[in-house]
């Protein structure tokens, strides 16, 4: 349980590190919060030659909010984004997946941006990223490119950062007007990675019908799924929306692995549940928001 | 820049006391503060960020020693279960977890004590939810839990009767030294 060996580097800026990854190519691993990177070094689950720490790179703790969305920094903790009122304003569903991810403790360390590129599909971030229709800002030596998380979520573990990129932000747009997020999941224990988990967004029309709804799937696929409802919510209000058929189309466009926490049977159950009641919650706070517009 | 076997010179300040150690790249924080600087007190259980038996205050915030390299946090300040006491005497949560039973073999306590310490400086009235959230993330395989979050509210009590006074591990937010700017947002 100790990590394998590595040659380390202890880059202060974002050239220093793009430098560094760029000689270490594909035996080069980004360390950041580590919550997620440390316990695979001492399961020995990974062996990179070449781990290149960003702890002290401290123009990458950044997190802005404007009203165009919320971008976070490489070194942004959990803990800090979680915290930051003003992101909460821009787009509330960045607290409410945030609250779900492990521990307190771990989301003090933990970064977001960490969790993206980890791309573990039981994972909050990335659903919330995929849902909203957010980016990831890579940058490499000499170049930067923005991938859109319908490109960067490619399967298990998986993303688009290729060998020489560091993940310098993520950008989540911001809610859009009279529209409202939720986050509900289903674990073994409290904190525990989600046996299913739903992120839910909901736009409502002035006479407060749903004229969009969409929801990201956790732990039922590859990665996030995202699936658009709007269609079978149809243009009414939350309250006389034909559920059975909404989350019959949830259901229908996943394909949940079994293992030993749950079958595939049961996961499609609670992907279905838990879309009705995040979509739900969902609504409610659009109409909340719509009120106070 | 560095290879496998390169030993790294670190300072740590550890309980407020200024610590040296040469260390290798891949010491956890948590064999250092054991081996390299003989401080037993912090436990390594699940080494996987599980357990939290490890936790310790990092610039006053708990991390898990665990998943936390000794040299990425050279030069901060680090508040394990041995300086949670203050003149000798225990600290309030310290108190409050023997006066409520909230320990019996004692293994995962320091995580729990430095879990606790942090939370009730943050939030010094806290609900019974609350408390279940902020301790969740340690597991305790003796008591059932139930004390220890009866400690946790005592531990609130006893506090508010104290007159302030600095609590451990918030030297740094204090006296604004060190490098907490690098710790910022500009949120």
């Amino acid at each position: 349980m100790k990590p394998p060996p590595f040659d380390y580097h202890a880059p202060v800026s974002v050239d220093e590190a793009l430098e560094a990854l760029a000689e270490a190519g594909p035996h080069g691993k980004v360390l950041a919060g580590g919550q997620s990177l440390i316990p695979l070094l001492n399961m020995r689950l990974v062996a990179p030659s070449q781990l290149v720490d960003i702890n002290r790179v401290g123009e990458l703790d950044t997190l802005t909010a404007d009203a165009g969305g919320v971008r976070v920094g490489a070194l942004a903790r959990h803990a800090t984004v979680e915290r930051s009122a003003e992101a909460a304003a821009v787009q509330p569903l960045l607290r409410q997946a945030l609250a779900l991810v492990a521990h307190p403790v771990i989301r003090n360390r933990g970064t977001v941006v960490g969790s993206l590129v980890h791309a573990d599909p039981s994972a909050e971030m990335p659903a919330a990223l995929a849902l909203l229709g957010g980016s990831v800002r890579l940058a490499r030596l000499g170049g930067e490119r923005e991938v859109a998380a319908a490109d960067f979520f490619i399967g298990p573990m998986e993303s688009a950062i290729e060998p020489g990129e560091l993940a310098v932000s993520a950008f989540f747009p911001a809610l859009p007007p009279r529209s409202g997020t939720a986050f509900r999941e289903v674990a073994r224990r409290h904190g525990d990675y989600a046996v299913a988990g739903m992120a839910a967004l909901v736009t409502l029309d002035e006479d407060l019908r749903i004229v969009s709804a969409r929801v990201a799937c956790v732990s039922v696929g590859p990665g996030p799924v995202v699936v658009d409802v709007s269609d079978a919510c149809g243009r009414r209000p939350a309250a006389s929306v034909p559920w059975d058929a909404v989350t019959a189309a949830v259901r229908d466009r996943i394909d949940p692995d079994e293992d030993i926490h749950a079958t595939a049977e049961y996961r499609r159950h609670l992907t279905g549940v838990l879309a009705e009641r995040a979509l739900k919650d969902a609504a409610r706070n659009a109409v909340t928001e719509a009120a106070h517009e | 820049m560095s290879d496998a076997t390169t030993r790294y010179a670190i300072t740590l300040v550890v309980n407020g006391v200024v610590r040296e150690a040469e260390v290798p790249a891949r010491r956890l924080l948590s064999d250092c503060l054991r081996h390299d600087l003989g401080l037993t007190g912090t436990h390594v259980g699940c080494e996987h960020g599980v357990c939290g038996a490890c936790t310790v205050l990092l610039d006053g915030e708990p991390v898990r020693s665990c998943l936390t390299f000794a040299v990425t946090v050279d030069g901060h300040e680090i508040t394990t279960v041995e300086g949670l006491a203050r003149d000798g005497e225990p600290s309030p949560v310290q108190r409050a977890f023997t006066e409520c039973h909230g320990l019996q073999c004692g293994f995962c306590t320091p995580g729990f004590l430095c879990t606790a310490t942090a939370f009730l400086r943050e939030n010094p009235t806290p609900t019974d939810e609350e408390v279940l959230e902020a301790v969740s993330g340690n597991l305790c395989r003796c008591t059932g839990y139930q004390n220890i979050v009866k400690a946790v509210h005592r531990a609130a009590e006893i506090q508010a009767e104290l007159p302030t006074e600095p609590q451990p591990g918030l030297l740094q937010a204090e006296n604004g030294s060190g490098d907490s700017g690098e710790r910022g947002n500009t949120a």
